[in-house]
C-alpha cells in the first residue's frame, strides 16, 4: 500500500508538484497521467526514494521514504523513463549485477535471473550486448530489472514506449499478470492502456492532482454530457450557427467529410440536454440533406484533455473549436 | 556489502572491458619502464667512472641512483594519468541517466562511492603492480635499500589513492568525462605545486600551504622515511573528498 499526504516539491523557487494526496491499495494497477511537465516523474522519483521531497510524506508498506529508505528499495523496482541501462554490459551480466545490488542471495540468483528473463521474453538476448539491443529489448530488459528480487511495490514509467504492437500487448499483459499480488504504478502516454491495464487513474497537471479514481467513474462522470457528429449538405458556417441555436451546445468542432459541399461537426451538448433530435429537426426544417447523425462515446483521452484543460483554462477542443460561449 | 560488491565488481568490469584500463597501465608502464632504463644507464654511467675512482664507488648505490627518482617519476606519471581512471566513473552515468536507477537500489550511497574508490584504487594497484619488475631486478642482481623502495611504494599508493578520492568528487560535478578529466588534473596539480609559493605568501599562510602540499608530503616516503603526519595527510586527502562526494550525491538527489 502507498500513501502520498501533501507531498510538495521545490526546485528552487519552482514547485514541480505542489500538496499532492493519494492512496494506492495493495494488488491494482494505477495509472498516472499528466501533460510534460505536470509532475509525474519528479512524484515517481520521491515514491522509489531516489529524490527526497520538500514536504508532506510518503509510506510505502508503512515505511516512511524519508527514514527508511533503504528498506523501501528492498522492495521496490524501478523503471524510468529513459531505461538507463549499461551498454558495455552483456544482458546476463547486467542481470547479475542487478541481483547483487538488490541483494538476491547468489544461490538464488540463476532461478531470479531465468524467471524475469523468462517473464519479460530476454532468453534470445542473454549473451548479447546492451548496445546492441533494439529499443523493445531495452525496454524488456529495463522492465526486466524492475522485476528481479520480486519486489512487491513496482513503478514504471512509460513501459510500453518504442514497442511493437505485438510487444505492447506482451508487456501490457505481464503488468497485468503482476498486478495479482502487487502495487504497479505506471506513467504513459497512452491513455487506451490505461483504460486497459490500471484500476484507477490520478491525474495530475501543473505540479496539482486533478483528479483520482477508477477509469469507469471518471468516463461516467464525464458521460453525462453528450457528443454526435452531424454530416449535413450545407456549407460549415450555415450549419455551425444552426446548431448553436440549439439550446445545450456546448461546443461544434469542424471535421472532415471529404465530399464537395459537405460538412461535419462533432457537437457536444451539456449534461441533461438530448440535442440529437433537435439537431436532426431544425437540419429538416431547413431543407437540407441530413446524411449522418451519430452519437460519439467519450474516451478516456476526452476526461483527460478536459481535466488538464478545466486546470489551465484554455479551450477544451483546441483552436479550431468554437464554443457557445465565445460564439 | 553485496551493494558495494556489486558496485565495486561491475567498475571493475567496466575497466576491463573497455580499453581504459588497458590504455592507462600501458602507458604508466611504458613511461615508468623508460624512466627505469634511463636512471639505469646513468647508474651503469657512473659506474664506469666509479671504476678508476674508489671514492666516487663507496658513494653511489642502486637506490640513490636508480630506486629514488624512479618512484619520484612514477608519481609525476600518476598525476597525469589518475584522472583518467576516475573521470568516468560518475560522469558517465550521470549523463546517461543510470545514476538514477542505482540510486534506487537498496545500496547506500557510501557503498557506491567506496565501491567506485575501491575499484579505481585496484586499477591503480596494478598499474604498480607491474612496475614491480624494476625494483625486482635490482633486488635480484645489485641490491637495493628495501625500506626506501617499500615507502616509495606505500607514497605512490596513497598518493594515487588521494587522487582517486578527488577524482570521484569531480566526476559527480559533471557530466562530461573530459571536463572531469581536466579538473581531477588541475586540481591535483595544484595540491601538488601549492608549496611553491609558500615562501612569498608570509610566514603563517606559507607553513599551511607547505602542509597542504603533495610534493612535500611525498618527500619523506622518497627518503625511506613513514611518517604518522604524512600517512594521516593522504587519508584524511581521501577521506576529505569522499565525504564531499557524498554530500555532492545527496545534493544530486534533493535536486533530483
Amino acid at each position: 500500500m502507498i500513501e502520498v499526504q501533501g507531498l510538495t516539491k521545490y526546485y528552487g523557487r519552482l514547485a514541480a508538484i505542489r500538496d499532492i494526496s493519494f492512496t494506492v491499495q495493495t494488488g491494482s494497477v494505477v495509472g498516472f497521467l499528466g501533460p510534460n511537465g505536470a509532475g509525474k516523474t519528479t512524484t515517481m522519483r520521491i515514491l522509489t526514494c531516489y529524490s527526497p521531497p520538500t514536504s508532506g510524506t510518503v509510506k510505502i508498506l508503512g515505511m516512511d521514504v524519508a527514514s527508511q529508505s533503504m528498506s523501501i528499495r528492498r522492495n521496490l523496482g524501478y523503471l524510468p523513463e529513459n531505461v538507463p541501462l549499461y551498454d558495455w554490459m552483456r544482458v546476463h551480466s547486467y542481470l547479475q549485477f542487478v541481483c547483487r545490488a538488490k541483494g538476491v542471495p547468489s544461490n538464488r540468483r540463476s532461478d531470479e535471473i531465468a524467471r524475469v528473463s523468462n517473464a519479460v521474453g530476454l532468453i534470445d538476448v542473454m549473451g548479447k550486448l546492451v548496445k546492441w539491443l533494439s529499443k523493445g529489448y531495452r525496454q524488456r530488459l529495463g522492465l526486466a530489472q524492475a522485476l528481479i528480487g520480486d519486489p512487491p511495490i513496482i513503478i514504471l514509467d512509460e513501459p510500453t514506449i518504442g514497442l511493437d504492437p505485438r510487444q505492447i500487448r506482451e508487456i501490457r499483459s505481464l503488468i497485468k499478470g503482476l498486478a495479482k499480488d502487487k502495487t504497479v504504478i505506471l506513467s504513459t502516454h497512452i491513455l487506451p492502456e490505461v483504460s486497459q491495464i490500471c484500476d484507477r487513474v490520478i491525474i495530475i497537471n501543473k505540479g496539482s492532482l486533478v483528479a483520482e479514481d477508477t477509469p469507469a467513474n471518471l468516463l461516467a462522470a464525464k458521460g453525462k454530457s453528450l457528443r454526435c457528429s452531424v454530416t449535413v449538405r450545407v456549407n460549415e458556417k450555415d450549419l455551425k450557427n444552426l446548431v448553436f441555436e440549439i439550446p445545450g451546445v456546448v461546443s461544434a468542432n469542424p471535421g472532415v467529410s471529404g465530399i464537395e459541399g459537405v460538412s461535419m461537426l462533432t457537437v457536444e451538448s451539456e449534461p441533461g440536454f438530448e440535442v440529437r433530435s433537435r439537431i436532426a429537426r431544425a437540419i429538416v426544417e431547413k431543407g437540407w440533406d441530413l446524411l449522418e447523425l451519430k452519437s460519439i462515446d467519450f474516451s478516456l483521452e476526452d476526461v483527460f484533455i478536459d481535466l488538464i484543460t478545466e486546470e489551465t483554462g484554455e479551450s477544451v477542443s483546441g483552436e479550431n473549436s468554437d464554443q457557445k460561449e465565445v460564439a | 556489502m553485496s551493494g558495494f560488491v556489486a558496485v565495486f565488481k561491475k567498475e571493475i568490469a567496466n575497466y576491463f572491458v573497455s580499453p581504459i584500463a588497458y590504455s592507462v597501465i600501458a602507458m604508466f608502464l611504458l613511461i615508468s619502464g623508460f624512466f627505469f632504463w634511463a636512471n639505469l644507464s646513468v647508474m651503469s654511467l657512473i659506474s664506469l667512472q666509479a671504476a678508476n675512482d674508489p671514492m666516487i664507488s663507496q658513494r653511489i648505490n642502486l637506490t640513490d641512483v636508480v630506486i629514488r627518482p624512479l618512484t619520484q617519476n612514477m608519481s609525476i606519471v600518476l598525476l597525469f594519468l589518475t584522472p583518467l581512471l576516475t573521470m568516468r566513473l560518475f560522469s558517465e552515468e550521470k549523463k546517461t541517466g543510470a545514476i538514477e536507477l542505482l540510486l534506487t537500489y537498496p545500496i547506500s550511497d557510501l557503498s557506491v562511492v567506496m565501491g567506485k574508490y575501491c575499484a579505481a584504487i585496484l586499477v591503480l594497484l596494478a598499474m604498480l603492480l607491474g612496475t614491480l619488475s624494476y625494483p625486482i631486478m635490482l633486488w635480484r642482481f645489485g641490491g637495493i635499500d628495501t625500506g626506501v623502495f617499500l615507502t616509495g611504494y606505500l607514497g605512490l599508493i596513497m598518493m594515487g589513492a588521494a587522487f582517486v578520492g578527488l577524482g570521484i568528487f569531480v566526476s559527480l560535478m559533471t557530466e562530461n568525462q573530459i571536463i572531469a578529466a581536466a579538473l581531477s588534473f588541475g586540481l591535483a596539480l595544484m595540491f601538488w605545486i601549492i608549496s611553491w609559493t609558500s615562501s612569498f605568501v608570509g610566514q603563517t599562510a606559507g607553513a599551511v600551504l607547505k602542509q597542504l602540499s603533495i610534493l612535500e608530503r611525498l618527500e619523506s616516503f622518497h627518503k625511506g622515511v613513514i611518517s604518522l603526519a604524512d600517512v594521516s595527510f593522504f587519508i584524511l586527502f581521501s577521506a576529505f573528498f569522499i565525504f564531499l562526494s557524498l554530500r555532492s550525491l545527496e545534493s544530486l538527489r534533493w535536486r533530483g
